[in-house]
């Protein structure tokens, strides 16, 4: 894998063996939690606005964690969490059909129109 | 589409400074080396909570107790923002911390050093944090886009991390005699091994280099660590402290100062496992993620019963 990425650079550690001990039988493989989305809303009268995600649980946990992880120095005054698998999002091979449209209908800007100076505020 | 297309599309956008989003196409090796050095990147951070952790119960004061553990606490945070990041890539947190446990995956050698004195978490918050900061504030710019909002959150947070390990140092070297020579020691033990976090020269490869093409990285080891080295050679002055390196001057004509050789023999002993505290550092990683069984456990139960309760109700 990778066998043409050999340059290393900073906080790319090579493959070497890492000296680590095997798994011990108590060891138990990780098995994850759902993922959740985090929006956060900064102050009153702003949006929320997506900044990450983690896992939980539940929805309560979701919010508990995301109060731990987003906001530690009062980066929000409101939370929302969504698990992850209820988004939908487009798709980013049908951006052309989905955004072009918008590209030819410069009309629909103010600076479109060419107005007199003595029109000042419009 | 064929594949020839998707990539030259694919570099076209990165030539652009257009970030790569994670459902845009990829080719397999950005995937997988972006997986790899984000999940390091994570790794290194929630490892390196263990070097500091060991100093929490006994800082000098309550106010470097509770500085000490916001950076610790923040660094638990930068690891878990890393993982949702190399998530978005499609590795699975699970994969990644059994990866981590197993040996598997590398995290930073600098962690695999011992904090012997307390001047050591100021040592550790100057040299090696600055030292991770330069990093840092280059991938700000990475191409992919989760990791470099991860990379703008943590930088902003970073900063903090530094500022109070000169502090500390600055306390100590205005302090009696004894805590200059804690102060001195810990820059004698911190200085090489900082250095070397930048990894190898870049003369030690000819390999292609699809880091800086993919514009993953954006400056070279070599770069960073001289940057780095011009930095704390002004700074170590403010202290009244020396780098431990005969050879570190100003070098007029480079515009640069001039440094020692790195002694490569122990970078690469430290990379192989061998370092003062590589197989501490997996165990107490692997002991909490057993002693921890038990929790996850009961937040998994207590979360379907709430659940069966609800539909119920």
């Amino acid at each position: 894998m990778l066998h043409f990425i050999k340059k290393l650079y900073y906080g790319d550690i090579p493959d070497a063996s890492s000296g680590a001990a095997p798994l011990n039988d108590k060891q138990q493989p990780a098995t994850d939690w759902p993922l959740w989305e985090v929006f956060i809303r900064s102050k009153q009268g702003l949006d929320h606005k997506h900044v990450g995600s983690l896992h939980a649980t539940d929805a309560q946990m979701a919010i508990e964690n995301a109060r731990d992880v987003y906001t530690r120095r009062q980066e929000g005054v409101s939370i929302w969490v969504v698990e992850s698998k209820y988004i939908t999002a487009s798709n980013p091979a049908e951006a052309g059909e989905l955004y072009e449209p918008a590209a030819d209908k410069v009309y629909r800007h103010p600076t479109f129109y060419d107005l007199p100076d003595e029109v000042k505020h419009m | 589409m064929e594949m020839r297309n998707l990539e030259e599309l694919f570099q076209q956008k990165i030539d652009q400074e257009v970030k790569i989003e994670p459902k845009d196409w990829m080719p397999d090796a950005y995937r997988k080396t972006n997986i790899r050095q984000i999940s390091q990147h994570a790794h290194s951070e929630i490892v390196g909570m263990l070097p500091e952790g060991n100093w929490i119960s006994r800082a000098p004061s309550l106010k470097r107790k509770a500085i000490l553990i916001a950076k610790v606490q923040d660094e638990a945070g930068h690891g878990l923002y890393l993982y949702a990041a190399a998530e978005t890539l499609g590795q699975s947190r699970e994969q990644m911390i059994n990866d981590l446990h197993s040996g598997k995956a590398k995290y930073s050698s600098i962690f695999n050093y011992p904090t012997l004195t307390w001047a050591d978490m100021g040592a550790v918050g100057w040299l090696v944090d600055g030292a991770a900061i330069m990093n840092q504030v280059m991938l700000t710019r990475t191409s992919y886009g989760p990791y470099a909002r991860a990379m703008v959150r943590i930088c902003k947070e970073e900063s903090f991390h530094q500022r109070q390990g000169f502090e500390t140092l600055l306390v100590l070297s205005k302090g009696s005699e004894a805590q200059r020579a804690l102060c001195q020691d810990a820059i004698n033990r911190w200085w090489w091994p900082s250095l070397m976090m930048f990894g190898p020269r870049d003369s030690e490869s000819t390999n292609s280099d699809m880091s800086m093409k993919w514009k993953i990285k954006r400056k070279t080891n070599d770069e960073l660590r001289q940057q780095f080295v011009d930095m704390i050679a002004e700074q170590v002055k403010l202290l009244g402290m020396t780098l431990p390196d005969p050879n570190l001057r100003w070098n007029e004509s480079r515009n640069h100062c001039d440094f020692g050789e790195i002694n490569w023999d122990e970078f690469w002993q430290v990379v192989k496992g061998n370092g003062p505290c590589n197989k501490e550092r997996l165990e107490a990683r692997k002991k909490a993620w057993e002693d921890g069984a038990w929790v996850r456990e009961a937040a998994q139960a207590h979360a379907n019963k709430q659940r069966t309760r609800n539909k119920a109700a």
